[in-house]
C-alpha cells in the first residue's frame, strides 16, 4: 500500500511538470514579459527604462528556456522557466507580478472558497441522497415519474439562472441578506447562506438523478430481492443494504472532488464578491497575473492527482476484493 | 438576391458533419446492431417528440449557416449589380424584417413605445418627457392605448387559424403517405393514429409537429408587427438575437465533440489495443491535460488566439470571420479538454474487446493490427461513441454561457445565449427591471438543453444494453 | 414519519427564531456589516480592484488615491470649494513664488521673459508640528535607538500584517522628509511615473538618478528582487536645498509654472527616511510589508486595516497635526449649506470603510438599500435615477426624492476622442485627400447619440481638445467646431450628412468605395473592451460608418494589445481618453504634440500628430502665465487641430454622482483627491433609514414550506399504502 503510494507521488511529477511546461508555453506565446511590464507599471508615463528593471527584478530578463550566456548547467537553470516553473515543486509559489506573496494569498483565501464549498457538498450530499432514496421508495409510480422530469427540468437551467435568479429574489427583493460580500468569522454566515443555497439547488436536478441510477441498480439485485423475501419492510431493505451499497460509488464519486473544492467556484464566488481561490483566479486570468495563473494551474493539478490517489485508496478500504498494486 | 457565397469554417465543418451523419445513417441501416436501437429511439413517444423539438433548431441553425455577400439595389459603372461587403446568412435573409427593423433602445415585448422616457419635441416646439413611440413595433395602429390588445388578440387569431390550417395539412399528407406504404385505407390509417396502436407513436410526432408549427405561425404573425420578445440596449429585435444564437449553441456543442472524436477514438483505441509504452504515453498526455483545470486553460487558448488574430489582422476580412474562428477555436480547445473522459471509456472497452475470441483468433491468422482494429473494434466501441457525444452536447451549450460570462466564450459580437446572459446582469439591475433578454436567452437555452437531455436518455436506454436489460 | 415531519418542523422554527435573534434591534437582516457598527460615524464606501502601489512615489491612478491622498500630506492643496480650481497651502504655510535667476544664479525680476530665465526656484515653508501616524517604523526603545529597525530572520518569518508589531513610534515632519521623498523619485527602481518629467525640469534630478542606479546595483550585487537599503540621506540632489528645519528650496530649469500643480500631488508628500530603512530590511517584502502596501503618512487619515481581499479601512491620525473646514467658498456655497461646518476641526467623520465590491450591480443596489453612502450613476441605473427636466437640466426621479438622496453634477477635466493614427497611409498624413476624410468621418459619427445612448446625456460633445473649465477652452457659440459645426438659431448643429459624402468624394471615396479601383473602403478600429457593454457600442460605430459607406472592421483584444497597437502605431481608429493631471492646457495640448509622439517617442501623442507650426505654439505657450496672449496662441492652435482634425473630438464626460441625505459637505472636486476630511456622515438617520428600507420580507418562505408540506402529502399517502400492502 506505501509503496503503491510512493509510486503514485512518483508518477505524478512528470505529469505535473508536462503541466507547467504546457501553461508556460501557452503564457509566453500570449504575453512577452515587455506586455507585463506595461500592464503592471501602469497606463500613464511609462519608460523603456521602467520596463526593464522592472523585468530584471523580477527575473523576467532572462532568456525562456535555454540561456546561451551562462555556463554549465547554469544554461538551463538560469532561465525564467527554471526560475519560475519549477520552483513550484517546493511549494514556493513566489511573487505576484504585482509584488504579492502567492503562497500567503492561498492561504488566506483558501478558507472562504472552502466555507462555501464544504457546506454545498454535504448539503448537497443529504438532500441529494435523501431525494434519490424518495424516489428509488417510490419507484415505477407516478412520483418517481414526475421526480425525474423535474431532476432533468432543473439540469437544464443554466446555472447562471439560478445565481441571478437567486440573488435577485432573495436579496434585492425579499431583503433577506446582503446582496454580496463577505467578513471573516462567524459573521460570514449571512454572507454564505445565499451561495450555498444556490450552490445545492443547482446540484440537485444531476445528482439526486445519478443516485436514483445507482440506488435502483443495487434495487435490483438479488441480495436486495432474498432481504425482501425474508419479510423485512421496504425501509430496512432500502436504508440497511441498497443505501450502504451504493454508497461505494457515491463515497467515491466525492472523494475526487475533495481536494479541488480548495480552488472554489469560479462564477458564485465572483457573483457574489467572496473572496476565495475562485475570484483570485479570475482576477488574475484578467489582470494577466502569470504568477498566480501558473500557481493556480500547479496547485491544481496537485489536487486533481490527490482526488485520484485518494479514490483508489478509498476503493480498498470500501471494498476488500479490491487491492492495489 | 443572393452574391457571391462565403464558407466559414464552421459552415464547412457544420455540413461536413450533415454529410457524416447521412453517411453514418446510411451504413447503421444496414448493420442490425445499430439500427435496432435507432428503432428503439424512434418508437419512444420522449424520442419522436424530442427529436422534432431538435429538429426545429437544426433546421435555423443549418440556414444560419450558409453565407453570403447580399446584393444591393445600387450597380456599378460596369453596369453589374454590386454586392455588399457585409455577410449575411440564408436565414437573415429569410427574417429580413426582424433584422433590419431597429428601435433606438430598449422596450418590452409587444410594446408600442420605449421603455424609457425621452424628451420629445412636440409639434406646438413644447418639449415633454414622455415614452416614445418605436419606429416599427405597432407603428400601423393610429392609438395605441386602446388598439393595442385588440390587435394582438387579431394576429393571434390569425397567427394560431394559419398554425392550424398547416397542420391539419402536415397531417393529411402524412397519413396519405402512410396509407399508401401500409396499403390501408385513409380512414383506417388516421383510426390507428388516434387511437395510437402503431409502434412508431405517430400521434405524439404529429401532436408535437403541430404544436411546434402554431407557435411558429403565431410568432411570425405577431412579429411581422411587434417586437415579440422586446428589443435591447440598441433597439436589435431579442427574438431575432435568441434565434441567431441556435447556432452558436448547435456549434459548440456538436463541433466540440466533432473535432475531438478523431483523437479520441484513435488514441483511446490504441491505448487499450496495444498496452505498454503506447498505452502509458497516451494515458501520461490524458492525465496530464486532465489535471490543468479547463478553465484556465480555455482562457490562456483565448488569449492566444487574440494576439495571433491582431498580429495576422489582415487574414481577417470581417468581423464575421473574426468571430467565426473564435467560435471554431473555443471548439477545438472545449475539445482538448474534453476529448479525456471518452478516451479513457474507449480505451477500456478496447482492452476488453482484445481480449475477445474472434479477435484473438484473428490475432492468430496474422491478420494486420489497422485491419483488426477497423474491422473488429471500431464497429463495437461504435455506440460508446455516440452515447457520449449526445450525452455532452448539452454541458457544452451551457459551458458556453458560462466561460462567455467570464470573458473567455464566443466573441462579443456573435449572438449566443451566453452574450445574452452576460448583458442581462447589468439589465437585472435595472428599474424597472428589463428581463427580457435573461428570459429569452434562458427560454430558448432550456428548450434545447431540455430536449437534448431528454433525448439524450432515450438514446442512451437505446444502445446501451445493461442498461436495457435491468429494467 | 408523522412524527419527523413535527421533528423537522420544530427546527425549522428554531432556525427562524435564531434569524430573528440575529437580525432583530440594531440592524436590518442584510446589512453587510457588523451590528455594532450600526451606529459609528463611518464612511462607507467600495474599492473595486486592489490598488496596485500606495506609495506615493509610484502612484499614479485614482484608485490608489482614494487611499494615499488622505494619507500622506503634500505641500499644497486644492481648495475644497472655490472654483476655478485654486492652490491653497496644506503642510506649506503658503503657495511658493518662483524666483527667476539666471545663468550666473543672479536674480532676476518677475516680469521677466521666459526665454531669458535660466532658473526659477521655489522655497517651501512647512508648518510646523505636523506628526507622522502610529507606525512601527518609527518606534524607539526607552535607552534610544529604533526598536524594529534590526530584525530578525526569525522575527520577520512570524510578521504577516504590519500589526504583528505591537509598538508603534511618531514624530514631527520636517523639512528633511519632504528632501528625502524627492530624491525617491529620481531613485530608478522605483520608477516613478514622473521621473522623466521631473528629470527634465529639476536641477540634479538626472544625476541622482544615475548615480543612485549605479550605487544600488554595485550593492545588490545583482540580485534581483532583494532590496537592499539605499540611504538616500547620503546623496545630494543639486537643485533640492534644506535651508532650516522648516524649510527647503527646490530649483527648476527655465521657467515652468506648472510646478505648483505637481506639488499639490502626494508625489511631494514627507517620507521618513526610517521608514525605508525598516521597510527595506530583507524578509519583509516576500511578506508583502513595504512601502507600497503600508503607507506611513502625516495627513488627517492612517490605514489601519489593510485586506485587500475584503476590505481597506481608513481611520483617524491621532497625531493629525489639525486642519479645520475653509469659511468661504463660492458665491452660493453657504446657501447650499456647504459651509455649516465652517471653522470646525477635520476630519468630520472617524472611520472610512472601503469593501472590495467587484461590479456595478450589488454596488447600486446596496447603495439603494442604504448601505453604501455615495454612488455614481451608472447608464444601466441612470433611467431610475435621473430625469431630464423639460429644459434640459438633470433631475431626480421621485423614487430617490422620496429617499433623500441628493444628486451632484459636475463636468469632468477629462477627455474622450476617437483618435485617428497619423502615421496610417489611409487616413493619417497631411493630404488633403486624407483630411477630408477624416473630417468627413468626424461629421458622421455623431457623438450626441452616443451620449445620449451609452451615456445617457452624461457628457458634453467636444469641440477641440481642452474641457470647459480649463484654461483656453471657449464656451458658447464661440468655442463651436466650424469643421463639424453650423450654427444655426444660435445653437451648433451637426454638419449634415451629405456635406460628409461632398468631403468623402474630395477624399477620393465616393459612397465609400475608392474611386479608382472601385472596392470599398475597408477601415480597422482597435478596441480594448470587452465587457458585456461593449458589443452594442461597437455595432453603433459600425453603424456610424456606414452611413458613409465605410466598412469598419472592428478589432477587439485586450488592453495591453491595444496598447502595444498604438505604441507600434499599427492601429488606424481608437476611442482613448486623458484625464488631466492639473488644470492647465499644456495638460492637453500636450497630447498632440510631435515630440511627444507615441511610435518615434513613447510619449503620450497617441495619434502621432506632428504639425510644425503647432509645435511651435505649443512651445511658446506651455511656460506662459495664464493670459490673453496665452488665450490667442491656444485659439489658433485649436484652430489648427480642429482644420487637420487627427481627433475626433469626442465628448468630455460629466459626472452624475449620487448621495444619500445623511452624507454631508458634497460637492463634486476633480482636482482635488483628499476631500474625504470634509465629508460628514448622521449616522443616527442612517442607520434608522437602512432600517425601513429594508423589511425583511419572510412570508413566501413561510409558502415555499408549506408547498413543500403539501407535495409531501401524496407521498406519504402513497407509503402507507404500500406498508399496508407489504403487511398483508
Amino acid at each position: 500500500m506505501i509503496a503503491y503510494i510512493i509510486r503514485r507521488m512518483l508518477y505524478a511529477i512528470p505529469i505535473l511538470l508536462g503541466v507547467n511546461i504546457l501553461t508556460f508555453v501557452l503564457f509566453f506565446v500570449v504575453n512577452s514579459p515587455d506586455d507585463m511590464a506595461r500592464m503592471h507599471l501602469g497606463m500613464k508615463r511609462v519608460t523603456t527604462e521602467a520596463i526593464e528593471t522592472w523585468k530584471a527584478e523580477r527575473g523576467y530578463d532572462k532568456p525562456l528556456l535555454f540561456n546561451q550566456a551562462s555556463e554549465g548547467v547554469g544554461q538551463l537553470t538560469d532561465t525564467i522557466f527554471f526560475q519560475k516553473s519549477l520552483k513550484l515543486f517546493q511549494f514556493d509559489f513566489g511573487s505576484s507580478d504585482s509584488d504579492r506573496d502567492i503562497g500567503y494569498d492561498i492561504s488566506q483565501r483558501m478558507w472562504p472558497s472552502l466555507a462555501i464549498a464544504i457546506p454545498v457538498l454535504l448539503v448537497g450530499l443529504m438532500v441529494n441522497i435523501t431525494y434519490a432514496l424518495l424516489i428509488a421508495f417510490f419507484r415505477a409510480t407516478y412520483i418517481d415519474i414526475w421526480s425525474v422530469v423535474l431532476c432533468v427540468v432543473m439540469m437544464s437551467i443554466s446555472g447562471l439562472f439560478y445565481i441571478i435568479g437567486g440573488q435577485y429574489l432573495v436579496s434585492k427583493l425579499l431583503h433577506l441578506v446582503p446582496i454580496s460580500g463577505y467578513d471573516t468569522g462567524l459573521s460570514a454566515i449571512k454572507f454564505l447562506i445565499l451561495p450555498v443555497l444556490i450552490g445545492v439547488i443547482g446540484g440537485i436536478g444531476a445528482g439526486t438523478r445519478w443516485y436514483r441510477t445507482l440506488f435502483l441498480e443495487e434495487i435490483n439485485r438479488d441480495y436486495v430481492r432474498t432481504a425482501r423475501a425474508k419479510g423485512l419492510s421496504e425501509v430496512v431493505v432500502l436504508f440497511r443494504h441498497v443505501l450502504k451499497n451504493a454508497m461505494i460509488p457515491i463515497l467515491t464519486g466525492v472523494v475526487v472532488v475533495l481536494p479541488l473544492l480548495f480552488m472554489g467556484s469560479l462564477i458564485t464566488e465572483s457573483f457574489f464578491g467572496i473572496p476565495g481561490l475562485g475570484s483570485y483566479t479570475i482576477d488574475a486570468i484578467s489582470r494577466q497575473d502569470f504568477a498566480i495563473v501558473r500557481a493556480m494551474v500547479f496547485l491544481g493539478s496537485v489536487l486533481y492527482i490527490l482526488g485520484l490517489l485518494l479514490t483508489d485508496i478509498s476503493y480498498t478500504l470500501v471494498d476488500p476484493r479490491v487491492r492495489l498494486s | 438576391m443572393m452574391g457571391e457565397l462565403v464558407i466559414l469554417w464552421t459552415d464547412a465543418l457544420i455540413f461536413m458533419l450533415v454529410l457524416f451523419s447521412m453517411a453514418f445513417g446510411i451504413y447503421a441501416a444496414g448493420k442490425e446492431h445499430l439500427r435496432g436501437p435507432w428503432g428503439l429511439v424512434v418508437r419512444s413517444r420522449v424520442g419522436v417528440s424530442t427529436l422534432v423539438i431538435l429538429s426545429f433548431y437544426v433546421v435555423v441553425g443549418l440556414l444560419d449557416s450558409v453565407h453570403f455577400h447580399p446584393l444591393l439595389d445600387s450597380k456599378d459603372q460596369a453596369g453589374q449589380q454590386t454586392q455588399s461587403a457585409e455577410v449575411i446568412s440564408l436565414f437573415d435573409y429569410l427574417v429580413t424584417p426582424l433584422r433590419e427593423r431597429q428601435e433606438k433602445t430598449y422596450s418590452a415585448p409587444l410594446a408600442t413605445h420605449l421603455y424609457a422616457k425621452e424628451s420629445i419635441e412636440l409639434a406646438s416646439g413644447e418639449v415633454v418627457r414622455d415614452f416614445p413611440r418605436l419606429t416599427f413595433g405597432g407603428a400601423h395602429l393610429e392609438n395605441p392605448e386602446q388598439e393595442w390588445s385588440r390587435d394582438i388578440w387579431r394576429l393571434t387569431g390569425i397567427g394560431v387559424l394559419k398554425g392550424l390550417l398547416v397542420s391539419v395539412v402536415v397531417t393529411n399528407i402524412l397519413i396519405a403517405l402512410l396509407a399508401g406504404r401500409w396499403k390501408t385505407s385513409f380512414g383506417a390509417v388516421a383510426k390507428v393514429l388516434i387511437k395510437e396502436e402503431t409502434t412508431v407513436p405517430w400521434r405524439v410526432l404529429l401532436a408535437t409537429l403541430s404544436s411546434v408549427i402554431l407557435v411558429l405561425f403565431w410568432s411570425i404573425e405577431l412579429s411581422s408587427q411587434y417586437h415579440i420578445l422586446g428589443t435591447d440596449k440598441v433597439g436589435e429585435d431579442v427574438f431575432y438575437q435568441a434565434l441567431k444564437s441556435i447556432r452558436t449553441g448547435l456549434l459548440i456543442g456538436t463541433l466540440t465533440t466533432l473535432v475531438m472524436l478523431p483523437a479520441a477514438i484513435l488514441l483511446g483505441i490504441m491505448a487499450g489495443y496495444y498496452r505498454g509504452w503506447v498505452d502509458d504515453l497516451i494515458q501520461y498526455t490524458y492525465t496530464t491535460l486532465n489535471s490543468i483545470p479547463g478553465v484556465l486553460l480555455i482562457a490562456a487558448a483565448i488569449l492566444m488566439l487574440q494576439i495571433y488574430m491582431s498580429n495576422h489582422a489582415d487574414e481577417f476580412n470581417s468581423l464575421v470571420e473574426r468571430a467565426d474562428l473564435r467560435l471554431l477555436f473555443l471548439c477545438i480547445i472545449l475539445g482538448v479538454t474534453s476529448w479525456t473522459g471518452l478516451c479513457r471509456l474507449l480505451r477500456g472497452e478496447a482492452m476488453k474487446l482484445r481480449e475477445v475470441d474472434y479477435v484473438q483468433a484473428a490475432v492468430a491468422f496474422g491478420v494486420g493490427h489497422f485491419t483488426i482494429i477497423v474491422r473488429h473494434i471500431l464497429p463495437n466501441v461504435l455506440h460508446i461513441v455516440l452515447i457520449t457525444v449526445v450525452l455532452d452536447f448539452s454541458g457544452l451549450v451551457l459551458a458556453e454561457a458560462v466561460l462567455s460570462y467570464v470573458n473567455i466564450g464566443v466573441d462579443p459580437t456573435m449572438n449566443s445565449w451566453g452574450n445574452m446572459i452576460n448583458s442581462a446582469r447589468l439589465e437585472m439591475a435595472r428599474e424597472p427591471v428589463v428581463w427580457w433578454s435573461l428570459l429569452a436567452s434562458m427560454l430558448f437555452m432550456f428548450v434545447l438543453v431540455l430536449s437534448a437531455n431528454l433525448f439524450s436518455d432515450v438514446v442512451r436506454d437505446a444502445f446501451d444494453p445493461r442498461l436495457r436489460s435491468s429494467r | 414519519m408523522v412524527r419527523g415531519w413535527a421533528v423537522l418542523s420544530r427546527r425549522a422554527m428554531l432556525l427562524a427564531f435564531l434569524l430573528l435573534l440575529s437580525g432583530c434591534g440594531e440592524r436590518a437582516w442584510n446589512a453587510p456589516y457588523p451590528s455594532s457598527e450600526a451606529k459609528s460615524n463611518t464612511y462607507y464606501s467600495s474599492f473595486s480592484e486592489r490598488p496596485k502601489h500606495l506609495d506615493p512615489a509610484r502612484s499614479y491612478a485614482a484608485n490608489e488615491y482614494i487611499f494615499i491622498a488622505q494619507i500622506y500630506e503634500p505641500p499644497l492643496q486644492y481648495h475644497f470649494l472655490k472654483r476655478p480650481y485654486e492652490l491653497v497651502p496644506l503642510a506649506a504655510t503658503e503657495v511658493p513664488k518662483p524666483h527667476f535667476l539666471d545663468q550666473t544664479g543672479n536674480a532676476l525680476p518677475d516680469d521677466i521673459p521666459a526665454d531669458q530665465i535660466a532658473f526659477s526656484e521655489y522655497e517651501i515653508v512647512i508648518k510646523p508640528g505636523s506628526r507622522y501616524q502610529p507606525h512601527p517604523a518609527l518606534a524607539t526603545r526607552d535607552e534610544g535607538g529604533f526598536l524594529y529597525h534590526q530584525l530578525t530572520p526569525e522575527t520577520i518569518a512570524k510578521v504577516n500584517v504590519l500589526a504583528d508589531f505591537p509598538e508603534t513610534g511618531s514624530r514631527e515632519v520636517t523639512a528633511d522628509d519632504y528632501i528625502y521623498q524627492i530624491k525617491r523619485l529620481s531613485n530608478p527602481k522605483l520608477h516613478s511615473p514622473i521621473a522623466s518629467i521631473m528629470a527634465e525640469y529639476i536641477v540634479g534630478f538626472s544625476e541622482l538618478s544615475s548615480t543612485l542606479g549605479s550605487a544600488s546595483s554595485g550593492a545588490a550585487n545583482g540580485k534581483a528582487g532583494e532590496s537592499e537599503f539605499l540611504d538616500l540621506r547620503r546623496f545630494d540632489m543639486a537643485g533640492v536645498t534644506k535651508l532650516d528645519r522648516y524649510r527647503f528650496k527646490i530649483r527648476l530649469r527655465g521657467k515652468y509654472p506648472q510646478f505648483v500643480y505637481w506639488l499639490a500631488m502626494t508625489f511631494f508628500a514627507p517620507m521618513p527616511w526610517e521608514a525605508d530603512l525598516f521597510y527595506s530590511q530583507p524578509g519583509l517584502e516576500k511578506r508583502n510589508i513595504s512601502l507600497n502596501w503600508y503607507p506611513i503618512g502625516s495627513g488627517p487619515f492612517m490605514l489601519s486595516e489593510n485586506n485587500p481581499n475584503l476590505r481597506m479601512v481608513l481611520s483617524r491620525n491621532p497625531h493629525f497635526r489639525g486642519e479645520r473646514y475653509p469659511d468661504e467658498g463660492e458665491a452660493n456655497d453657504a446657501e447650499m449649506g456647504m459651509l455649516v461646518d465652517a471653522g470646525k476641526p477635520l476630519p468630520l467623520i472617524d472611520k472610512a470603510i472601503y469593501s472590495l465590491e467587484k461590479e456595478g450591480i450589488p454596488y447600486w443596489n446596496k447603495f439603494l438599500q442604504g448601505y453604501y453612502d455615495t454612488s455614481g450613476v451608472s447608464s444601466d441605473s441612470f433611467d431610475q435615477a435621473v430625469e431630464f427636466g423639460s429644459g434640459g437640466e438633470a433631475n431626480l426621479t421621485e423614487e430617490m426624492l422620496a429617499r433623500d438622496i441628493k444628486l451632484a453634477t459636475a463636468v469632468e477635466t477629462s477627455i474622450f476622442y476617437l483618435g485617428f493614427n497619423m502615421a496610417d497611409p489611409v487616413i493619417g498624413g497631411d493630404s488633403e485627400e486624407n483630411r477630408a476624410l477624416r473630417q468627413a468621418i468626424s461629421i458622421a459619427v455623431n457623438f450626441e447619440e452616443f451620449i445620449s445612448i451609452f451615456r445617457n446625456g452624461r457628457g458634453v460633445v467636444a469641440q477641440g481638445p481642452l474641457p470647459i473649465g480649463i484654461f483656453g477652452s471657449r464656451a458658447g457659440l464661440d468655442g463651436v467646431n466650424p469643421v463639424v459645426f453650423d450654427v444655426e438659431n444660435g445653437k451648433p448643429k451637426r454638419k449634415s450628412l451629405d456635406e460628409a459624402r461632398d468631403l468623402m468624394v474630395k477624399a477620393g471615396y465616393p459612397n465609400g468605395k475608392n474611386a479608382k479601383t472601385g472596392k470599398p473602403l475597408v477601415l480597422n478600429y482597435e478596441s480594448a473592451s470587452a465587457g458585456p457593454d461593449s458589443k452594442a457600442q461597437l455595432n453603433w460605430m459600425r453603424k456610424q460608418f456606414k452611413q458613409l459607406g465605410i466598412q469598419l472592421v472592428i478589432r477587439a483584444t485586450d488592453y495591453n494589445r491595444f496598447q502595444e497597437k498604438l505604441r507600434k502605431g499599427t492601429g488606424q481608429l481608437f476611442m482613448f481618453g486623458w484625464n488631466a493631471d492639473y488644470p492647465d492646457p499644456e495638460n492637453f495640448l500636450f497630447l498632440l504634440y510631435g515630440p511627444n509622439g507615441k511610435v518615434d517617442h513613447a510619449g503620450e501623442n497617441a495619434v502621432n500628430y506632428d504639425n510644425p507650426e503647432f509645435n511651435r505654439l505649443f512651445d511658446q505657450m506651455k511656460n506662459m502665465d495664464n493670459s490673453p496672449k496665452r488665450q490667442q496662441i491656444i485659439d489658433k492652435m485649436v484652430d489648427i487641430l480642429r482644420h487637420d482634425a487627427p481627433w475626433i473630438w469626442g465628448f468630455y464626460p460629466k459626472g452624475f454622482s449620487l448621495y444619500h441625505g445623511w452624507y454631508g459637505n458634497v460637492k463634486p472636486n476633480l482636482m482635488a483627491n483628499n476631500t474625504l476630511k470634509y465629508k460628514r456622515i448622521d449616522p443616527e438617520v442612517r442607520n434608522q433609514r437602512q432600517q425601513s428600507w429594508n423589511p425583511p420580507v419572510v412570508w413566501p418562505l413561510v409558502l415555499l414550506f408549506l408547498l413543500l408540506v403539501m407535495t409531501a402529502i401524496p407521498a406519504v399517502m402513497v407509503y402507507r399504502r404500500h406498508e399496508r400492502s407489504a403487511a398483508r
